[in-house]
Formats: C-alpha cells, structure tokens, sequence
C-alpha cells in the first residue's frame, strides 16, 4: 500500500510542478504584470506544497497505526480486565497470525474470531481513510498554492528556504544518530547496573552470562548473578588480541611507511601502496575466514611440532591476521606524516653527511614521532572495535589468560555472541551486552579523540 | 695515522653496512605485507572455483513405468503433475543403474549417492519437457555433496571408513559410474540462483545477493541524498558557530565508532522502538546508511572544497543568489567526487557484517527474498554462516562467496577511480 501512495504522491508533485510553472507563464503574459521569480520557481513552489505535507501525514498516520490497531482490536480483552500487558500483546500477535490464516491455539475462539473480524474490518478502513485524506490533502494543497500564486508571492525565496532547511536538517542526522547510539546504549546500560553494581561489572573476574538461565529457571540470589557479569576476562582478551596484532602491523607498517615514502622509486611506489591498501579494503568476514580455517590450524599445526599445546581458537591466529588488516591504517596514515616532515630537515641531515638510516631514524621518525603515535592510537582503535575476525577465530567462552597460544575472548565476541539469534528483553544478559557497548563507545572514543589532538598538535608544528 | 684512517673506514663500513640492513629491513616488511594479499587471494581463490561447477550422474528414468502412454504428460497441468506420486518411481529409476544389488541396505546407499531433492528434479523435468517426453529419457541428476567432493578431489579417501561419510560401497557405486562415463560436471547455476539449504549441494547465494542488493539499494536511497545534502550545508551555508562545530566533531567521531555499536543502534532503536521487521534489508540498510554517512559527507565536503572560489564569485557576480550559485555552479563540478565517495561508501557497507548480525539478518533463510521487506541474508554474513557449518561442502561455497563478493567490491572501487580519473577537474 505505501508503496502505491507514494508514487501517487510523487505523481502529483510532478503534475503540480507543470501547472504551477504553466500557471505562472500564463499569469506573465495575460496580465503584463511581473512575477517576483522564474516561473519554474513557481512550479517547484506548487510541487512542495503537494508533496511535503502529505509525506508528513502519511508517516504520522503509519507511525501511529498500529497503537491504534492494538488497542480496538483488543479492546474486548482490556474490559475483561484479566489479561496483563505482555499476555495482551501475545494474544494480538496470536490474532494477527489468525487472521492470516496460521492457526495455532483453539482457546477463546469466539472472542478471537471477533476480534479477526475487528482487525480485518479496521485494517481496511484505515487503509481507505488514509488514501483519502493523504491524497485529498495534497490535492487541497496544490489548488490552494495555484490560487497563491501572485506578483506579490516570490516563490524564490520560499523555495530556497526550505531547501536550506531540508539541508540543515540532514546535517543534524550526524548528531541524531550519535544521540541515538548513546541513548540506546546508555538506557539498557543503566537498567543493567541496577541490577548488577558497576564494580562487579567493572572488576569482576568471572564471565558467565548463560547462568542468568539458570537463575530464571530456579531461584539464584543476587550476588550469583553478580558474579556472572565480571568484564575483566573481556577487557584482557581484547587486550591481548589488540597486542598481538599490533605486534604485527606496527614494525610491518611503519616500515613499510619508511620504504615508501624514503626509498621507494615513484613507480614502485604506484604500483605497492595500492596494493597495501587492498589489505583495507577486503571485507572483515573474509580474514575471519582465513583465520579460522587457514591460520589457526596453522599455528596449532606449528605449536604442536614445537611441543606446545595451542587452542585450536587461539588468540595468536586471530591477533595475527587482525595484525596484517591493519597494517594499511599504519602504513598509509606514517607515510603522509613522513612525507610531510619537511625537506629542509632532510637536506640538513644528509649535509652533515649522515647516511639514509641514520636520518630516517634520528631525525625524521623523532619529528614524525607524534603524527606516527597517532596513528597507532588509531589503528589500536581499530583493533579494539574489530568484530568479525574475533568472533570467527577466537574463542567464545571468557577465560583470563595471558597466554597468546590460548582461546581468549573479546568484547566484540561477547556481544555478538550475547545478541546473535532471538533474545529476549528485560534480562540482565541481553543489557549486559549494551553495557559491553558503551564500553567499547567510550574507549574507541577516547583513543580517537587523543590521536586526533596528537596528529592536529603535530602538523600545526611545521605549518 | 694509519690506524685513525683504518679506524674512520671501519666505521663507515659499519654505519653503510647498517643502511644496506636497514633498507633490507623495509624491503622486507613490504614484501611481508604484499605477500599477505597474495596468500589471500590464492587461498580464497583456490579453494573456492570449484563451487562454480558441480558434479551430475546421468540416469535413465524409464517414463513408460509411471504411464501407460507418454503423450498424457502432455495434457496434464502442472499442479498434476505435482500431484503424481513419484517417490519410489525415481527411486525404481536409480536403481535401474546397478539392476544386480538386491540387499536394502545397499539400495539404501546408492540413493545416497543423490541429492535428497531427486524426485523433485525429475519432476522438474517432466514439467518443463511435458509435450515430449519419451519412453526414456535420460536425466542429470545432482550428486550428493560427498560425491560431488569426493569427484573435486576435495575429499581424501584414503581414511578409514567409519571417520568418513561417503562408506565403501558407495565408492565402488561411484568408481562404477565414473569408468561407464555417467558422471560429469555442469556449470553450478542453482549455486547463483537458489537460497540457502541445509544441504551443501542445495545452497545458493541467490538469496543473499538478492539481500545485499535490496541492502545496499536502501543505503543508497538514504545516504545519498541525505549525505551530499548535508556536505552542501556544512561546506557552503553554516554559519561558523557552535552548532556547526558541534556538527563536525560528531561527523568525524562517527566514522570512528566500530561498527557493531551500529548494530547495537539498530537493535535498541529500530528495532525495539520504532518496531521495524526483524532480519530484513530494509532495517540493514538503515543502520548500514548511518555508517556509511561520515564517509560520504567527509569526501563530499572535500570535493565541494577543492572548487576554485572563482566560479562561486563568478555565479553571484552575474546576479545568481547564492543558493543558486551553488546548486547551478558549485555542486555540479562537485559532483563526480561525491559519486566517488557515495561508491566507497556503498563499497564498505556491502562488505559489513557486525552489525547485520545484531539486526537479526542471520536467519536461515530458504526463499529468494522479494521485496526489502522479506527477511534475507547477505553475502558477507552469508559467508559468516556457512563457515560455521562443518559439511565439507560449504568450505568451497564460502570461498565462492567470498569470491563473488570480493568481485563485486573490485568492481566498486574500479568504477570509483574510473569516475574520479573521466571527471575530475584539476584547476
């Protein structure tokens, strides 16, 4: 249906722009008088009117539908007074599923048939009434905007103030959606720590959400469920996930970085850099892949001929290969701020007749050095808030260990593994999850925000 | 005097034999680092072709059996013809390939050696060929997945039996057919047509390429728009004051956020309370949209930056108001950066898998999703699921995915630099 309306809408916005823009080049040439704009801006005048407050309404009228649905049709069932609220809305999702035809319980019928009928009959007219009103608005609208259009109206103006305003309003999406993402995750956060105190979840050593279960199912106290939310084994298997792959990807970056921006002929270096940057651009699902399948049984392979008992989830594998995915951020971001250290400090070095090396190393990384922290910080960052990699290559039960060659979990992991599937609300694990959330919100947060001022602080230096 | 001059060319030694180390060094790591995309591509790409083809046995399936006269076939429509009972007709019919074996249980394993979807093929067949059907008439069938690996390569025989699925028997069947010639390979359409399956050799990608398509289609209807309107006002119109700043900072800290906290959005608000379907590609995209912004917003802002002030002055100088300096004269030229960003962005969200995960686009699902509104899958959580699976056969069909996938990403990038090398104006 809103698919039909719509381009009923658009319709007559097309049709409105022809007759005001026609309109207008009538009124130009019947009465000798001068409009105030082109007359096209008098067509896009018209086409506004009809089309952006039926929009409106029409979004207002399906965002309010279903309330609306839920209570007449439940109305029956509200003055018995019996059911709670989530029986309610079981019971109209029950009679939603009836009245297409899905059958599943018996109990109730006649009140239930009575209500299929309700829904059946309101559906309808509510379909009806919201082609009529919508359509009649946009129609009222149009002629209404026609009749206005004078030598005293300039249409120009009304035209350009609206797109100024539809332009501002899509730059606030950018702080909506931070709202957004704050709202929801401090809002579930919250609910959670009133039931689990911040200090468990902050200190706690022991991670095991599944128990909540156990704690629906019989009866566990408080201090169980407490001591099923201890966030720390997540925080060292991220951090040690982190470490191993910037053990990886920072000496392979920032050489890298040094090769190309120092050594390398242009050609290489056109042909190289693009290449690295692949390393980028390949979807995080596909090193989880070659993780899993490729270098974990590769490295447990190797550990056990070096006598070594290795996971077959290691942390090593999936370090590893979150190491090479990153090793683009590094190399890239030190190349630019390499390049960027000026020549003049180059050309002093080499005047004083150090070699290559010896400049490199003594005078343009301890320039460079700020920028190239930054981006560490950044590619850390990164690391931390990597999901796909983790969740296919690493291990999914909370462990603390310090042991590369063992399965540790992340963050991310927990929180894909928590979410992934149906969950209910309203549980202590389901928020847990948004707690972990907010964690990783306001660490990656931090870090950026840190790298942004080191690598600003840096280039202000040699401007 | 000597031992000073020998002491100074020692040193020198040292320090340019350290630069020669040094520069092996960097050599090195970016050798390193272009190794890895090589390991890459040839480990995806190697294990991954073979899903494109698959392996059939060709059967005669004697119609006279199931009719008295094959012409009826004819008359019959095709809702007859699903009503026919051709369980153990086809079963009869792949029998009819070993005559001499009487034992059930050996039957029992030369069925095996099929999809279990058999019958439906044959009846398929008969469907599209009903005017004319003869008395016999000779059918490919697809081969289980065993077979079909085992047919591949993939699959070592060498194992003991009771650690392998394909048994003995079954691999006697399958020598058999091989030296009579029954066995051959055909192009794998079903793989690019089909949804998902729980049989390895059912599972197609259609489903999640419909998704991602439906995906990214809605991302570009939302962040299109949306994006370059907002790289407009904050480049040309906003005032410099708090708001903006406020604006721009947030700009710049979303495209830092990882993008499951994206998925999280999506739950906690799409979901849960706006109430829009689960699993679908229509909520995906919303949430991949709003991922995507900063990075169209970013590169169109820079794009808009990098037009000379010349033609802004140039528009207004002959009487053009500034919003028409800038939609006529300014966003044009603008233009094929911001596409350029737009494409990198699509490129991105087509490869993002997280937060799909939290919205619920993990379903199993069987049929090729239809409108944005029908719950699908995509082909990065595709691959995320068919790694899971510990059949042999979905190893081969996720690095076909990955694949496709990764073509499709190159085709991305590649109509990205084409745009950007055909347009742009250096001024």
């Amino acid at each position: 249906m809103g698919f039909i309306l719509i381009s009923l809408i658009v319709l007559i916005g097309i049709t409105s722009y022809f007759l005001g823009n026609f309109r207008a080049k009538n009124l130009r040439t019947s009465n000798q008088k001068n409009l105030k704009s082109l007359s096209h801006y008098y067509g896009y005048y018209v086409a506004l009117w009809a089309v952006v407050p039926a929009l409106l309404l029409l979004l207002m009228i399906t965002s309010f539908k279903s309330f609306f649905i839920e209570q007449y049709v439940l109305s029956d069932f509200i003055a018995l007074g019996s059911y709670t609220e989530t029986e309610l809305s079981l019971l109209f999702t029950q009679i939603e599923n009836t009245a297409l035809g899905i059958k599943l319980f018996d109990e109730n019928t006649i009140l239930i048939d009575g209500a299929v009928n309700k829904l059946n009959y309101i559906n309808k007219t509510i379909e009806n009434l919201t082609y009529v009103t919508v359509l009649g608005l946009s129609g009222l609208l149009v002629l209404y905007s026609l009749f206005n259009i004078n030598n005293k109206l300039n249409s120009r103006k009304i035209v350009e103030k609206f797109l100024l305003v539809l332009y501002f309003t899509c730059s606030l999406v950018a702080i909506m959606t931070t709202v957004g993402i704050i709202f929801s995750l401090l809002y579930e956060t919250l609910r959670f720590f009133s039931q689990v105190p911040i200090t468990d979840f902050l200190f706690g050593l022991n991670w095991s959400p599944q128990r909540v279960f156990v704690r629906e199912a019989g009866d566990l106290d408080t201090r169980d469920l407490a001591n099923a939310f201890g966030a720390v084994p997540l925080f060292a298997g991220t951090f040690l996930i982190a470490l191993i792959a910037m053990c990886v990807s920072v000496p392979v970056g920032l050489l890298t970085a040094i090769y190309m921006s120092e050594y390398a002929s242009p050609k290489v270096r056109d042909w190289a850099k693009p290449i690295i940057e692949i390393l980028a651009g390949i979807p995080t699902v596909v090193y989880g892949f070659f993780a899993a399948l490729t270098v974990a049984p590769l490295v447990r392979d190797i550990g056990q001929g070096a006598g070594l008992t290795v996971s077959s989830e290691s942390a090593l594998a999936a370090g590893f290969v979150m190491g090479i995915m990153i090793i683009p951020f590094i190399s890239s971001l030190s190349d630019d701020v390499i390049k960027s250290v000026p020549q003049s400090l180059r050309e002093g070095s080499y005047a004083m007749g150090a070699t290559k090396r010896e400049t490199i190393v003594k005078v343009l990384l301890p320039a460079a050095l700020p920028g190239i922290v930054g981006s560490f910080l950044l590619a850390v960052s990164r690391a931390i808030g990597e999901t796909m990699i983790v969740v296919m290559a690493a291990g999914l039960n909370a462990k603390l260990t310090a042991n590369p060659l063992d399965a540790a979990t992340t963050i991310t992991t927990q929180i894909v593994v928590i979410l992934i599937g149906d969950q209910e609300f309203d549980s202590p694990k389901t928020q847990s999850a948004f707690a972990l959330g907010l964690t990783l919100f306001v660490v990656t947060l931090a870090l950026n925000f840190i790298a942004l001022q080191v690598v600003k602080k840096y280039t202000e230096r040699y401007d | 005097m000597t031992d000073r001059i020998e002491q100074r060319i020692n040193s020198l030694n040292k320090r340019l034999n350290s630069e020669k180390r040094f520069r092996i060094y960097c050599i090195g790591a970016m050798s390193f680092a272009l190794a890895w995309v090589l390991i890459l591509f040839l480990n995806i790409f190697s294990s991954g072709y073979s899903a494109f083809y698959r392996t059939v046995i060709q059967v005669d399936v004697p119609f006279l059996n199931l009719i008295e006269d094959t012409t009826q076939f004819s008359e019959m429509s095709s809702e007859d013809i699903n009503n026919l009972s051709m369980y153990s007709f086809s079963k009869k019919a792949i029998y009819g390939l070993f005559p001499d074996i009487e034992e059930k249980k050996d039957k029992k394993m030369l069925i095996r050696l099929f999809s279990i979807e058999f019958e439906q093929e044959i009846r398929e067949f008969l469907k599209s060929n009903k005017s004319n059907i003869n008395e016999t008439e000779t059918i490919y069938l697809t081969a289980s997945d065993d077979v079909d690996q085992v047919n591949k390569g993939n699959y070592p025989r060498g194992l003991d039996e009771d650690k392998r699925r394909i048994k003995d028997i079954q691999l006697l069947f399958f020598d058999d057919l091989v030296d009579r010639g029954l066995v051959s390979y055909e192009f794998n359409l079903p793989f690019l047509m089909r949804g998902d399956s729980r049989e390895p050799e059912l599972a197609g990608v259609g489903g999640s390429i419909v998704g991602s398509l439906f995906t990214i289609l809605v991302v570009l209807i939302l962040s299109f728009p949306i994006g370059i309107f907002a790289a407009i006002y904050l480049e040309e119109f906003a005032p410099k004051n708090r708001v903006t700043d406020f604006i721009e900072i947030n700009i710049n800290n979303l495209a830092a956020v990882p993008s499951i906290v994206f998925g999280l959005l999506g739950l906690g608000i799409i979901l849960n309370t706006f109430g829009l379907p689960r699993s679908t590609p229509l909520v995906g995209g919303i949430v991949l949209s709003l991922m995507t912004l900063p990075t169209i917003i970013i590169a169109t802002r820079a794009s808009l930056r990098a037009v000379p002030p010349s033609i802004r002055e140039g528009a207004l100088a002959v009487g053009a108001t500034k919003m028409q300096a800038v939609m006529h004269h300014v966003v044009p030229v603008a233009m094929p950066g911001a596409l350029t960003g737009t494409i990198i962005g699509l490129a991105q969200a087509l490869g993002e898998t997280a937060p799909l995960l939290l919205i619920g686009m993990v379903a199993f699902v069987v049929d090729v999703p239809q409108t944005p509104l029908d719950a699908s899958a995509s082909l990065p959580v595709q691959v995320y699921l068919w790694s899971e699976s510990a059949e042999r056969g979905y190893v081969e069909k996720t690095s076909a995915t990955i694949m496709m996938l990764l073509g499709f990403l190159i085709l991305m990038n590649l109509a990205a630099v084409l745009i950007r090398r055909k347009f742009e104006t250096k001024w």
